[in-house]
């Protein structure tokens, strides 16, 4: 297809009215696109064609919930009311937001079990980043200076060492056992007065749900370090188990991944922070409270002079929250434990189907969480077929990709996420499409080496690209 | 089935090293390594004169999977660094024991006495 940007229409240039040196002005006018409105909607309706996306195409993406979002939840979250509103309106012109804020802390805290809640962090690493700030914070205001170490299992989120490091922590991880737990023993070796604390994803990145975490917390806390929770696989507990009850003392959840803002789409995320009673003090700022008189206020440095402070200049992604207190008020109690249900079902159901044509689960023995790893180390072996050309050939048949070499514990994984919004028809010929493509690896595997065969764009060279960085594109 | 040289010694983190004599040795990553990482697309490794290590991160290796820890597999202080991986990083997936040598580190005599010789690394290996 042709690019708008090759249209080679000028606009006579418009010199402005000001006083610029001659030297600093342009020689030549700037050579800009001029389209007409028709060839520009063209243009992007096209290039959004040959997108995957979770309004077109089934996305089990691996670690990344990408369930549908409710439309309601956007309608409502756009409403002029709130859309409109300028974030440094005086508190009491903003009751309804502030209301419906503070509704939205409750509720968090109530599916967490924590004690409070605050909505301010941006997006998911600046959650982290705020609890692992929190636990500096903690630790210092009990004069307790030599805890500087953060403990990490090898199954834990991705992002948790480089929020550690981030808040000044050194970091050591944690080995994995084969059935997918926590190694208790290197974490009671590794427990002292130097270790701040542990950062726990639960389930964890490997699909399974960490059964030892009674154990751990109680370890942990006997060793005067605290637990922290990363929010990223919420959805599979959603209602069920909450944290609190699990013993861990600070978490941060993905707002634009279990509560109807889409994940991965650039943005932006919401990450509320979650802390138990003896964290509270530490908390972010703003946060929403209720005084006395029936009005909501924010609350700020005077109210809480311990908070490890402001993360952004006003209150957070307020449309990310509304949208989350939305969907919340939609499924109410019963259906927030419907979502977990249905995640951990579908995910259950694909894994059984999908070893019952031939694929080999990392985890045979466990259960599956919302997700579960698949390895195809035995194809690799027999054909030479990698967990990327499996990935690619998916793409033929109008699926996306599953998450691939992540975790990197078990080689040539998939990470097959289904979430509940999806029906037992799509989950089918998921599996169906599976099958066939583990036969075409058997019979023809060169097919799947130079997968995607029917798409726009064939296999496309990652490592060429990334040796050769082109950050500018040349006119 | 990767290829696992005779005269070299191995680390369990899938470095390799060679006695080059006088207290001198050459490290790598080795065959099973690059063919865990796939296409290497960004390598990161120590200044000369900087002290490493044994089984402490020393450097980084990014492919287009993951970006991974280079794993110092001895003790000792940088002598050399291979410059030329900067350009060509593939050179660790099409020749890992030869033109993409990752240091060259100066440690104690005897000092890869700790470390698996290629038996052991294949069984190593074969057992993951």
């Amino acid at each position: 297809m042709e690019s708008i940007f090759d249209l080679d229409h000028h606009r006579e240039p418009v010199t402005a009215d000001l006083d610029i040196p001659a030297a600093l002005c342009r020689q030549h006018p700037l050579d800009l696109p001029n389209p007409s409105e028709l060839e520009v909607l063209r243009h992007y309706t096209q290039l959004s064609q040959r997108n995957f996306a979770i309004d077109t195409h089934f996305y089990p993406l691996g670690s990344c919930t990408m369930k549908y979002n409710p439309r309601i939840a956007h309608r409502l979250a756009n409403l002029p009311g709130f859309a409109d509103i300028h974030p440094a309106t005086p508190a009491q012109a903003q009751q309804g937001l502030l209301h419906l804020l503070w509704d939205l802390q409750n509720g968090l805290a109530e599916l967490t079990q924590m004690a409070a809640v605050s909505l301010t962090p941006a997006a998911g690493a600046q959650g982290e980043l705020a609890g692992v700030a929190m636990i500096r914070a903690y630790h210092h205001a009990r004069g307790d200076f030599q805890r500087r170490r953060m403990l990490i299992p090898s199954a834990a989120h991705g992002t948790n060492p480089a929020s550690a490091r981030m808040a000044g922590f050194t970091v050591t991880e944690l080995p994995t056992r084969a059935d997918g737990d926590l190694e208790l023993a290197a974490l009671e070796r590794e427990l002292g007065p130097d270790v701040a604390g542990i950062m726990l994803t639960n389930p964890s990145t490997l699909g399974v749900f960490e059964r030892q975490i009674e154990t751990i917390a109680e370890r942990v806390h006997q060793a005067g370090a605290l637990l922290y929770y990363d929010g990223a696989n919420f959805n599979a507990i959603l209602g069920r188990v909450a944290p609190g009850r699990m013993g861990f003392d600070v978490m941060h959840l993905n707002l634009h991944k279990t509560f109807a803002t889409p994940h991965g789409g650039g943005g932006p995320g919401s990450g509320a922070v979650a802390a138990a009673a003896h964290l509270e003090p530490f908390l972010p700022l703003p946060r929403v409270q209720r005084e006395q008189d029936g009005r909501w206020r924010w609350l700020g440095r005077a109210d809480r002079p311990q908070s490890i402070g402001r993360l952004n200049a006003y209150a957070g992604q307020i449309g990310v929250l509304l949208r989350a207190q939305a969907y919340l008020r939609r499924l109410g109690r019963a259906g927030v434990k419907r979502v977990s249900s249905y995640a951990v079902l579908n995910a259950n159901y694909l894994l059984k189907e999908l070893q019952r044509v031939g694929y080999r689960a990392a985890f045979p023995q466990r259960r599956a969480s919302h997700e579960f790893l698949l390895t195809v180390e035995d194809l690799h072996r027999q054909t030479g077929v990698r967990a990327l050309d499996v990935a690619k050939r998916l793409l033929d048949f109008g699926i996306y990709a599953p998450t691939i070499y992540f975790p990197q514990l078990v080689p040539e994984c998939l990470l097959i996420e289904p979430t509940e919004t999806e029906s037992k028809a799509t989950l089918d010929r998921f599996v169906a499409v599976m099958a066939q493509i583990r036969q075409e690896a058997l019979e023809q595997p060169e097919l799947l080496k130079g997968a995607p065969q029917r798409l726009k764009l064939g296999r496309l060279d990652e490592a060429w690209a990334a040796r050769h960085l082109q950050l500018v594109q040349e006119r | 089935m990767s290829t696992i040289p005779e005269h070299l010694r191995y680390s369990t983190t899938h470095e390799w090293v060679e006695d080059l004599g006088s207290g001198r040795y050459r490290v790598g990553i080795t065959d099973h390594a690059q063919e865990l990482l796939g296409d290497l697309v960004y390598v990161e490794l120590p200044e000369p004169g900087r002290g490493v290590q044994s089984g402490v991160t020393c450097g980084v290796l990014e492919s287009v999977k993951a970006a991974s820890d280079l794993i110092a597999p001895l003790t000792g202080v940088v002598a050399e660094r291979n410059e030329a991986l900067g350009e060509h990083p593939e050179w660790l997936n099409e020749d890992p024991y030869g033109r993409a040598w990752l240091l060259v580190l100066e440690a104690v005599p005897a000092a890869t006495a700790e470390l698996l010789d290629a038996a052991a690394y294949g069984r190593l290996i074969e057992g993951q």
